[in-house]
């Protein structure tokens, strides 16, 4: 049994089975890690030791007949943007660089509580701003299907921790699609749940009206897994919904769309878009209707101007999220000796602790925010989410949740978007419209682009709070699709394991 | 040029406005569970959310949000039905996130009013707003001549005041005072500390900066009917700062305005020792602070039933308090506001409770007593003396027990440590002579021992009896009723 290659699912069952122990499962992660990690560099930090000795407690627990979860004992990555006591936290940046943090996010404590084997931290673009890892200050990580070529971004390195096999569940983040959109290059599952439905606190703010923890897997039962584990409402988080975890495994279980309508989204198309992931994903879409779905075409005129209103929203938060990282009470401190006053240092330290791209996403939102220009770019901004909530009510009104492809194009060479801003957003231009909705979506693998034999996406998108219907269709038509295959899509990876 | 405050006030009008901080008593902070208390060992009272760690988030206290209500019905505001909070950004060691969590367009009270007096005038203050914020750190800047961060050879930061919640209460300008503004303006101050005292939602204490006001003074020619540029003046952390400060920004503003100059809009310090303010950050070069809706917390939606359950639950307030007590000791405004300045109305309804008559609670706090605080440099109500000492003596008065000079007596020992009343009346010995027998003896030893002067009250000349009173007096060493002592002897004298 290549314990690697198990599903969380399968490797729940095989532990409380008493088949493996937790520490087998975890020793063979780390193993796997030590293998492949110089290639893909999914991780910043491997915690082996803490690791063992999380799975030689869960082994001890359930030895003594304690009744676990289902995810005790399985092994789980974490972006590196949660915070973690006893582990360091950089969020790919030089600023954090030697942060401890002395505090568990939520999600961390609710995956310890849980019984989940945390194998270490993953890299991501500095502060979640990307869609390639590119912008870490660390080095990119890279795409387990082709390592010449990015596994999609922020949360690049928790996708390609779990299509390189080095961990069956991974989390991160989702602010603009930095969870879909790796996913969906990678060739794997990853959801935003719906805004507000997973806690915020701990992870270290990007854009906060956006910022959505969600769940990475192999299948979309073990997506549904563990975006049930990491899922709830918690006092800490002010914008948490005091609302129940909707019935996510048992949706993914279900894997039922008879009678669901579904809408292709018109804008979501067209010029822009990859022929290989415009018949991908048409393929996809006749699927559901075969087992089915009654599918039809829905019109969302404000999504066109999604993407520049998240470009002055995102950036104008992050301008003030990221102000706190002056060199007074933690991590890098440049130019302290002596000679330099506190504003100098800060200067100095923010000048050399920041890569480029979070510069740039700095100055245009203290610009947007500033006076005499806030209402022409941030309040109007506001404007046009107003206006995309009300292009997916409208939609919701007609449909039970709404299909596009995840991306526009499968992924992309390292270095042939980098020094290209507007290219490397254009990566977003189907997962923004959930994100400024506050809704929730996921994606999931529908096949390779014929023209590079990279995967692709499908992007299902339901109203907020309705995360079960996200499972549901998408369980379909992974069910449906693994059986033309023969196999999972992964298995025909190739860049680790030729 | 300098011009006195005579001169400015005759061809100019001041115009002032206050925007007063106050820390809320609530016993943990405005977004996180940190206690509140004073005088902690610095850094002491953090966590990673009022220390603004990367990933934490604020959750708004209830109560410091009650407190505000509250504040907000009592100075007769309407409360918001739907609010948010905003950022103020800004950098600064001591404020962790570089960004204040506070309110900006949208506050939790708006628009109400305040009466305050004055001179014998009431002048309606009006409240523009109330709204609530989180409190900086506490910056302690070492070296350098300043105390403050530039020039400073180090600086040490306490971020136990981080996060505490501060209320903001904005008054509308206050125009049409003249000659009274600086009088108004400390009177408003004093008003507001006494209301927030009664609604319990802060102790108040200045000196330890839980209150802290910023002045705004401008000056117009008199009859221009246009207002000038205003300054705004920090610092003013005490009542008789407020008044100083409104007056000298006017003596100021007028040498400036005489002399053909312009007023600059700008802040400026207050300087407790020499009572005068100086210049600092011009408004015309202001920070941009770039305020947006604070994303992390959800709007403020007060319950209109709660609102009103806190307005239903209000305690008396202190005008209508004053107003009551005012009719119920039969005071005249004049009499009225003489013990409010002498801040005695609490004592003044604290003997009455405890037994004494509002005339004699009053004549003894705003005579006797109000004297020795002023010999002592103190305010009357710091002398060590209780409400229910001051009732026993007026007691011991009205029942023929003390003398009003046995009393003061009494008062000295009081005030000297001896112990309560009846104490000091039994130590010392100063109880009224009563016993009718040995005040007989000694009048009759006084005639004896002066027969001249016995001889003329004889005679008819009952002006004559004085050294006589005087020798009995002094023979029972004062704890004789100099009237009784003086109907005996004529009696005995002269029969009548």
């Amino acid at each position: 049994m290549e314990l690697t290659r198990l599903t969380a699912a399968q490797l729940s069952a095989a532990l409380a089975a008493g088949e493996v122990s937790a520490a087998e499962v975890t020793r063979a992660h780390l193993d796997r890690i030590a293998a492949t990690d110089a290639k893909v560099h999914a991780f910043l930090h491997v915690a082996a030791d803490a690791a063992l000795a999380a799975a030689a407690s869960i082994d001890q627990r359930r030895a003594s007949g304690e009744r676990l979860g289902p995810l005790a004992g399985v092994p789980v990555a974490v972006k590196d943007v949660f915070t973690t006591a006893g582990m360091p936290t950089t969020c790919g940046s030089r600023i954090l660089d030697g942060w401890h943090p002395p505090y568990d996010a939520t999600v961390t404590a609710r995956l310890k509580r849980a019984g989940a084997v945390i194998l270490g931290k993953t890299n991501m673009d500095e502060f979640a701003m990307g869609s390639s890892t590119e912008n870490s200050a660390f080095g990119p990580s890279r795409n387990p299907w082709d390592l010449d070529r990015v596994p999609g971004g922020s949360s690049g390195g928790s996708a390609a921790a779990v299509a390189a096999y080095q961990a069956p569940l991974a989390v991160g983040t989702d602010t603009g699609g930095s969870i879909r959109q790796p996913a969906a290059v990678c060739g794997i599952v990853g959801t935003k749940p719906t805004y507000g439905g997973s806690s915020r606190y701990g992870v270290v703010a990007f854009a906060s009206s956006l910022d959505t923890p969600g769940p990475f897997g192999r299948t979309v039962l073990d997506a549904a897994l563990l975006h049930e584990a990491m899922s709830g409402h918690d006092p800490m988080d002010s914008t948490s919904i005091d609302a129940p975890v909707p019935p996510v495994v048992a949706a993914a279980r279900a894997a039922d769309v008879s009678g669901m309508r579904i809408g292709v989204v018109a804008e979501l198309s067209g010029e822009g878009y990859q022929p290989g992931v415009t018949s991908r994903f048409a393929e996809a879409v006749e699927l559901l209707e075969s087992l089915g779905a009654k599918v039809t075409e829905v019109s969302c005129p404000h999504f066109r101007y999604a993407l520049p209103a998240y470009y002055l929203i995102a950036p104008s938060e992050c301008s003030s999220n990221l102000a706190r990282f002056d060199a007074m009470r933690y991590g890098l401190r440049v130019g302290d000796d002596g000679t330099r006053d506190a504003e100098q240092v800060m200067a100095l330290t923010r000048e050399a602790g920041f890569g480029a791209e979070v510069k740039r996403r700095i100055i245009l939102g203290t610009y947007a925010l500033s006076s005499g220009y806030y209402d022409a770019y941030y309040g109007k901004a506001q404007q046009v989410r107003t206006l995309i909530i009300r292009d997916f009510e409208a939609a919701f009104g007609q449909v039970d949740a709404l299909v596009s492809p995840a991306t526009p194009t499968t992924a992309f060479g390292i270095g042939e978007r980098a020094d290209d801003p507007m290219a490397m957003y254009a990566a977003d231009l189907c997962t923004i419209p959930s994100d400024l909705a506050g809704n929730a979506a996921i994606s999931v693998p529908c096949g390779l682009a014929p023209e590079d034999g990279l995967p692709v996406g499908l992007q299902v998108m339901a109203p907020a709070l309705a995360d079960d219907r996200l499972y549901r269709v998408a369980a379909a038509a992974e069910a449906a699709l693994t059986e033309r295959w023969g196999q999972p899509l992964l298995r025909q990876a190739r860049g680790l394991d030729a | 040029m300098t011009v006195s405050y005579e001169e400015a006030l005759q061809r100019y009008e001041p115009v002032f406005g206050l925007e007063t901080h106050v820390e809320l008593g609530t016993r943990t902070k405005l977004f996180c569970g940190c206690p509140t208390a004073f005088g902690a060992e610095p850094n002491s009272q953090v966590c990673p959310v009022c220390l603004g760690l990367p990933g934490s988030l604020p959750a708004v206290n209830r109560m410091a949000v009650e407190y505000t209500i509250r504040i907000g019905l009592a100075l007769n505001c309407t409360i918001a039905r739907w609010c948010r909070f905003a950022r103020k950004n800004y950098f600064y060691p001591d404020m962790p996130k570089n960004f204040q969590i506070s309110q900006y367009d949208e506050p939790l009270c708006t628009d109400g009013w305040l009466d305050v007096v004055a001179g014998g005038t009431t002048v309606r203050v009006g409240i523009e707003r109330v709204h609530l914020e989180e409190d900086t750190g506490k910056s302690l800047h070492v070296g350098g001549a300043t105390g403050r961060i530039h020039g400073a050879e180090y600086s040490l930061i306490d971020y136990n005041r981080a996060g505490i919640p501060l209320v903001e209460i904005v008054t509308k300008p206050v125009p049409g005072t003249g000659f009274l503004a600086p009088g108004v303006a400390r009177a408003y101050v004093t008003e507001l500390r006494d209301l927030l005292r009664s609604l319990g939602v802060s102790d108040v204490r200045m000196e330890e900066g839980s209150l802290r006001c910023d002045v705004n003074t401008s000056l117009s020619a008199r009859g221009s009917g246009a207002w000038g540029t205003r300054t705004e003046t920090k610092n003013v952390n005490s009542l008789r700062s407020v008044e100083r400060a409104v007056r000298s920004e006017i003596e100021r503003q007028a040498a400036v305005l005489d002399a053909g100059g312009r007023v600059v809009q700008e802040t400026r310090h207050f300087h407790e020792d020499t009572g005068v303010t100086t210049g600092g950050r011009s408004k015309e070069e202001a920070q941009d602070y770039r305020y947006f809706p604070e994303p992390d917390l959800v709007p403020l939606a007060p319950p209109p039933e709660w609102v009103e359950k806190i307005r239903a639950a209000l305690p008396e307030l202190p005008a209508a308090r004053r107003a009551r007590l005012q009719a119920e000791w039969s005071l005249s405004d004049l009499e009225f506001e003489a013990l409010r300045n002498a801040g005695a109305v609490d004592a003044v309804e604290q003997t009455v409770r405890a037994g004494a008559s509002p005339a004699d609670a009053r004549k003894w706090w705003l005579g006797e007593l109000a004297r020795r605080a002023n010999d002592a440099g103190v305010e009357v109500v710091s002398l060590p003396i209780t409400p229910a000492d001051v009732a026993r003596v007026a007691e011991l008065v009205a029942a023929g027990t003390l003398s009003d000079r046995l009393a003061r007596e009494v008062i000295d020992g009081v005030l000297d440590g001896e112990g309560p009343p009846d104490q000091v009346v039994a130590a010392r010995g100063l109880a009224v002579l009563s016993d009718e027998g040995a005040l007989a003896a000694a009048v009759d030893e006084a005639i004896a021992a002066n027969p001249d002067a016995a001889a003329k009250v004889r005679d008819g000349k009952v002006a004559a009896a004085g050294p006589l009173v005087g020798a009995v007096m002094r023979a029972t060493r004062g704890r004789a009723d100099a009237a009784r002592v003086r109907d005996l002897i004529l009696q005995r004298l002269t029969g009548a």
